[in-house]
């Protein structure tokens, strides 16, 4: 049956230029660009094209040319292209609308709303090239002070602290590689991850899809290792292969529902990774299915430290909802030593266009209320707050961390990072960038020195640029930087928006 | 603005920090005796040009000896507010045991305009209760009076000493109070004021107190924001609108509620780098790591000096890299610290010993003696003998 949707993308191929010599046929695994036998020249078959830009890029002679091109249907601000086009894609195949990658919508990015701070004459800004200038960032449950032994107070060299410190983890900068599981990212996709955390000195998350044997004793000791509800490749040795454990309930691209890899992308190593056998979906049920309740939570975040020797620091990942803040105290109550929220934008490799859209809210909001109710209720020290989903940029790391965040995790950056282009076709598993794919040819395209050398250089990049800014404040440990709304001034925002920030209006 | 808006509005009210330059200065007799103020006020009116007028203050210690069993409350009374005095008079009463009360004698011609009235109480507690709940419960009744009660506040709460401030360069409020005529102490600190974005204010000034622990402040807190959310965990409330206060109270959380030796909570308000932490021996590696992974919160960055006193102690530290000055000198048994070594040499022409500490290297005195005053023993409580 012809298809009355209109192509998103206009492909424009440059004849003198072309030499006919087959690169973007090969390269795009969506079958935009094919050799056509007859006319004996590669034709295009633009409603194919999902504006990835791989054919672009390599094609030897830059004669391509792929612009978005919004469905031209008579202009309409409500009924829009891009709503009309869904509504006929529905009407052809009668399924939900998936999408890959963070909600694309037009709502607030308070990041781009918010102003830090620099000092002038009273305080002095400090020059990070010539001064030390701190990001090494500790993770988990502190104590609200210590204790020394009685008999050597005042006696600094041999002082003994008797308190318990609980387990921690120690980052040398705040920022950390969101969970992203192996099967829904390649294999080098995920090894690229793991070599650049250890090269930082900083963790990567495994995601809910196990950990790969081969990488375990390599990069285990940088791996936050991920239980979700699905409990793909969950045992003992698993749990105890990281450094600490992450209980998956939400995910910001897709609050309150659960996950399906399609038997496709359950190539024989995920199969062996996740416990599963080779070729059949994975679905993850939207609850765990040991936890209905609160203290359901707490009884697996014990279970959890009862098979690590209360040696690993348990994190809680949820997504920002409307009552983030109260769900934030009742985890940290429950024994959670991290709590990760993941806002609105934040990605996934398959989610409902009409959940992705929809559900949840903006993560400054979220973070902001809950530092402040964890505050309020005197027991922010009892965790760390690591927030994502949406993270651009070092600006919005900064910002993160003055608005209360410990650190924040980055997938979408860090796979744009490898070359991921944000086309959203992640749930087709044809990535023509070797990144969220299980088709060996295009795995293959991906290298894991380039890549990982590439996250390498944006995290360092971000890192010098945090520095900059927080010298310009005239702060010189990150630590000093945390909850520090002082900092911060908003613009463009009204009194409610404020009010939940924080934060003063710019020039108050 | 309706009612409604208005309530929201006051959930986000940040609180203002005055910045700002400053002089301090200090002065202990390690052997505990006690002298007059007139060599403090002449040292610390040759830093005149680090103040600009708008604030003044001293701490002085042995100073009641006695009524050295009671709390010394001074309390001013803002914009001649009567019913601020009465309404704070009545919850004083009500919670405390006044032995004697008076107005606190002053000159009667401040330099300044809008001089508070200041009353001193000296009291104990009402309820009778162990030494260390009876200092939990004073500290929470100045929070709770300092919060409540609008134009009245508990600048000064300790035992055996007192703290006179107010608007003026602090030589002005040295002949307000008569300080040089009427007190003795074995310790006083100084501090000449130069706020920059906020009009002075008389409770702004420093020294800040908190039962016997003063801080004097040179600089700026950039941390202000972490740090006071993080105090305000533990019940503390920033009521001053200055960064100094997060001081105060900070060094009474670790001092004397979490009982950590002096020494210690230096290295937690202006901790080693990782670089130089990295460098030492395993056990104070672990030591210094922990203390900076458990107290981030209250870091102290930005550029400070400062002296915090207490009963027979008086502690100089700057900031960990050292952007605001401090001059440590000895002489027989006295220690000064001050933010220019010239005005250590005006008072004190011959010295032992004149250095300047490293960044985040506290300077120490303590009284080592017991000695006698007017034939009692002062109560140097925190002294090991």
């Amino acid at each position: 049956m012809k298809s009355y949707l209109l192509p998103e993308f206009l492909l424009d191929r440059d004849e003198d230029l072309c030499t006919q010599c087959g690169a973007c046929v090969k390269q795009c695994s969506f079958g935009v660009h094919s050799f056509d036998e007859e006319k004996g020249k590669i034709v295009i078959h633009p409603e194919k094209c999902t504006g990835c830009q791989r054919c672009v890029i390599f094609c030897p002679v830059n004669a391509l040319r792929v612009t978005s091109a919004p469905p031209a249907y008579r202009p309409n601000a409500c009924w829009t292209g891009e709503r009309i086009q869904d509504i006929k894609k529905q009407a052809e195949n009668g399924r939900i609308l998936l999408r890959g990658c963070g909600d694309d919508s037009p709502h607030r990015v308070y990041w781009d709303h918010i102003l830090l701070n620099a000092s002038q004459v009273t305080n002095p800004p400090i020059d990070p090239l010539r001064e030390p200038m701190e990001l090494k960032t500790f993770l988990g449950r502190r104590p609200d002070g210590i204790a020394l032994e009685e008999s050597q107070i005042g006696d600094f060299e041999v002082s003994k602290i008797s308190t318990e410190v609980p387990p921690s983890l120690m980052i040398e900068t705040p920022i950390l590689f969101a969970a992203m599981s192996y099967g829904a990212i390649s294999y080098p996709a995920f090894k690229s991850l793991a070599m650049a955390a250890e090269e930082l000195g900083t963790l990567f998350n495994t995601g809910e899809g196990g950990l790969p044997k081969d990488l375990r004793r390599d990069y285990g000791k940088c791996a936050i290792v991920q239980i979700a509800s699905g409990r793909f490749g969950v045992d003992l040795e698993y749990l105890n292969s990281g450094v600490a454990v992450e209980i998956k309930v939400g995910q910001g691209a897709k609050p309150g529902i659960g996950g399906h890899l399609p038997g496709e992308k359950v190539s024989p190593l995920v199969a062996a990774t996740r416990m599963i056998p080779e070729g059949t979906d994975a679905l993850s049920p939207a609850p765990h299915h040991d936890i209905y309740s609160i203290e359901d939570l707490s009884t697996l975040i014990h279970a959890i430290k009862e098979a690590t020797n209360y040696e690993k620091p348990v994190s809680v990942k949820i997504a920002a909802v409307h009552n983030s803040a109260a769900i934030a105290s009742g985890i940290v109550r429950a024994g959670a030593d991290i709590i990760a929220i993941d806002g609105l934008r934040g990605g996934t490799g398959a989610a409902p266009k009409a959940i992705r859209e929809n559900v949840g809210i903006p993560i400054e909001l979220a973070l902001a209320a809950v530092d402040d109710r964890l505050r309020e209720e005197g027991i922010r020290q009892r965790c760390s707050i690591i927030a994502s989903g949406g993270i651009r940029c070092s600006g919005d790391v900064i910002k993160a961390i003055a608005l209360g965040a410990d650190a924040v995790y980055i997938g979408s950056a860090a796979l744009v990072a490898m070359g991921c282009t944000l086309c959203q076709s992640c749930y087709t598993g044809k990535c023509n960038w070797g990144i969220c794919t299980q088709d060996p040819h295009l795995t293959k395209r991906l290298d894991p020195q380039r890549a990982s050398q590439s996250l390498v250089n944006l995290v360092r990049a971000w890192s010098f640029e945090i520095k900059e800014m927080l010298g310009g404040m005239g702060i010189n440990a990150i630590d000093s930087l945390k909850g520090n709304r002082d900092q911060l001034r908003g613009i463009g925002l009204q009194e409610w928006e404020l009010d939940v920030l924080g934060i003063k209006g710019a020039g108050e | 603005m309706s009612k409604r808006r208005q309530n929201r509005r006051v959930r986000r009210v940040i609180k203002e920090k005055e910045i700002g330059a400053c002089s301090i200065f200090g002065a202990l007799n390690q052997a505990g005796e006690r002298f007059g103020g007139e060599g403090v006020v002449r040292a610390i009116a040759n830093m005149h040009d680090r103040s600009n007028g708008l604030g003044g203050g001293f701490a002085i210690y042995g100073l009641y000896p006695e009524y050295r069993d009671y709390y010394a409350l001074h309390v001013m009374y803002e914009n001649e507010n009567q019913v601020a005095k009465e309404k704070a008079e009545a919850y004083i009463h009500k919670h405390f045991d006044v032995v004697h009360d008076e107005e606190i004698p002053n000159s009667g011609e401040p330099k300044a305009p809008n001089a508070p009235r200041t009353w001193r109480y000296f009291v104990a507690p009402s309820e009778k209760v162990d030494a260390f709940e009876n200092e939990d419960y004073v500290v929470q009744k100045v929070i709770e009076l300092n919060s409540t009660i609008k134009d009245a506040c508990i600048f000064s709460s300790g035992k055996n000493m007192g703290v006179f401030k107010g608007v003026g360069y602090p030589e002005d409020i040295a002949e307000y109070f008569l300080l040089d005529k009427l007190y003795q102490g074995y310790l006083w600190t100084a501090h000449g004021r130069f706020p920059t974005n906020t009009p002075g204010s008389w409770t702004g000034a420093h020294p800040f107190n908190l039962l016997d622990r003063t801080v004097v402040h040179n600089g700026e807190i950039s941390s202000y924001g972490t740090n006071r959310r993080h105090l305000e965990m533990y019940g503390y409330k920033c009521i001053a609108n200055t960064d100094t206060e997060v001081l105060i109270y900070a060094t009474d959380l670790l001092l004397r509620r979490q009982g950590l030796p002096m020494e210690l909570a230096t290295k937690i308000l202006a901790p080693p780098v990782w670089e130089a932490i990295k460098n030492e021996k395993e056990k104070e590696r672990h030591l210094l790591t922990t203390l900076r992974q458990v107290y981030a919160p209250l870091l102290m960055n930005g550029p400070f000096a400062i002296i915090i006193a207490s009963h027979g102690e008086m502690i100089g530290l700057t900031d960990r890299i050292r952007l605001r000055p401090l001059t440590a000198a000895t002489s027989g048994d006295m220690l000064y610290l001050s933010s220019e070594e010239a005005s250590i040499r005006l008072i004190s022409p011959k010295l032992d010993k004149v250095w300047t500490p490293n960044g985040g290297e506290p300077v120490v005195g303590k009284v080592t003696k017991r000695v006698k005053v007017k034939n009692e023993v002062l109560p140097l409580a925190r002294v090991s003998a």
